[in-house]
């Protein structure tokens, strides 16, 4: 039976990770390298790269940082972050991604799914959505979660799986920094509306808002997330282990 | 040392880097003098079954491969590049793979139940069917990664592993010094370089 996966993200800003400060047994906590074998080594399924610099140096201290990750971790890599044409997936594909994820690039071109799935294959190409309760309904927001598109989110996502998106992050807002938990009800929207992998973000606080996860939306895929790992308030292999002795299917 | 045959399709560098992991020389080669030479081949392959077959047969490509395994030289297909391995693909239209493995490529909505995704995303475990020396350093129950929507069909007598999604889908497969995995050894792990390192020693 296919596993449920576990994706820590790691946020990365002029070659070395942020909002890691606080882990524990290695020698170098903000080095993305480092921290990437460190989590591919204690039950990762895989990682994703966010590349939140803004600058041409920063953008390609990031592809050095990757190319050495792809040298030394043997799991499937994801990288998102400043994806806005098919030279960008080029750019980071060469340096060992094996998914590209593409969020504000895509809603101001959505194009960009097409040619990019066309090239490379769906399985490659990855829609990130952050999503926001607005009068009641779901909105897509741009621009790291500042920008109102005004666009429903389902509906959206929905093209986005059309165009050949194989894959969806949904990252609800309302949910996301708070800790209590993630957005059940966005997500299992989201898995009724799309026959691709769903991947959940935003929210997780504990151990028990996966296992919570995995219960109340079976059809949800992955559960990703950044400080909760980062600061050990979950080891991924003890989760695992609880997800397993509630019949949730997890590699070990 | 393991030659990759570089025949256009996909990114190499994760399985260069794989193999360059567990100590052992690799190469990526797209001339079919240096693949017909070589001691073991990897076949690799990302993408749709036709387009594939026909970037293998330009610039002799696939008479390289074909030869070398007529005299004996291991040779290990990867996901599309196992697929290539078989008879006929029908992804697309009908085409003819490399015909060392006997059997087609259909896709797994034929046989998976309609609520599953495709394509499979992610770890499963393989099932062992039969045998083989690429197992030496790996368990029954192990998981390995996958992203298909297409699998060896019609293939029983080469089958090696499956693994389950709701049906039992071809994991890999064995003939002679022939070889293939529908997952990807380069992603999945510990397990897969530890498959990788079962091949390098084979022959």
């Amino acid at each position: 039976m296919i596993t449920k996966r576990i994706i820590p993200c790691l946020d990365v800003k002029n070659g070395r990770v942020v909002k890691g400060v606080n882990f524990h047994n290695l020698r170098d906590v903000e080095n993305p390298v480092e921290l990437a074998r460190y989590y591919s080594e204690n039950g990762a399924d895989e990682l994703v790269f966010y590349d939140i610099t803004a600058s041409a140096e920063g953008r390609s201290l990031f592809t050095d940082i990757l190319r050495e990750t792809a040298r030394r971790v043997f799991i499937p890599l994801t990288v998102g972050g400043g994806i806005n044409s098919v030279g960008d997936f080029e750019r980071v594909l060469s340096c060992g991604a094996d998914k590209v994820s593409v969020n504000s690039g895509a809603i101001k071109r959505p194009d960009l799914i097409y040619e990019a799935a066309k090239l490379y294959g769906n399985q490659c190409v990855v829609i990130s959505a952050d999503v926001k309760r607005v009068d009641g309904t779901f909105r897509v927001f741009a621009k790291g979660c500042r920008e109102d598109t005004g666009m429903e989110a389902i509906s959206w996502i929905k093209r986005c799986v059309d165009m050949g998106a194989g894959e969806v992050v949904l990252n609800s807002i309302d949910t996301d920094g708070v800790k209590q938990g993630f957005d059940l009800e966005m997500l299992a929207s989201v898995c009724d509306a799309v026959n691709v992998p769903v991947i959940a973000s935003g929210g997780a606080g504990c151990l028990d808002d996966f296992i919570t996860l995995f219960k109340s939306v079976p059809k949800v895929d992955a559960g990703l997330a950044a400080s909760v790992f980062h600061f050990k308030e979950v080891d991924i292999n003890e989760l695992k282990r609880e997800m397993l002795k509630h019949g949730i299917p997890a590699r070990l | 040392m393991i030659t990759i045959v570089d025949y256009g399709v996909g990114n190499l560098f994760s399985l260069e880097s794989s193999f360059k992991a567990i100590g052992e020389d690799v190469r990526v080669s797209g001339d079919a003098d240096e693949i017909f030479k070589a001691d073991k081949l990897i076949l690799p392959g990302v993408g749709a079954f036709g387009d594939a077959a026909e970037k293998l047969a330009i610039n002799g490509l696939k008479e390289a491969v074909l030869a070398a395994v007529a005299k004996g030289t291991p040779l290990m297909g990867i996901c599309l590049g196992m697929q290539l391995l078989l008879e006929k693909g029908y992804e697309y239209g009908e085409h003819d793979g490399l015909g060392l493995i006997k059997g087609s490529v259909r896709p797994i909505a034929d046989v998976i139940d309609p609520a599953l995704k495709i394509p499979q995303i992610g770890w499963n475990a393989l099932i062992f069917t039969k045998p083989s020396k690429l197992f030496k350093y790996i368990r029954q129950g192990d998981h390995v990664y996958f992203v298909h929507s297409f699998h060896a069909a019609d293939c029983e007598e080469s089958v090696t592993s499956k693994t389950e999604y709701s049906a039992l889908l071809t994991a890999s497969v064995e003939r002679d010094n022939v070889y293939g995995c529908q997952f990807h050894p380069e992603k999945s792990g510990k397990v897969g370089l530890n498959i990788l390192r079962a091949f390098c020693e084979e022959g």
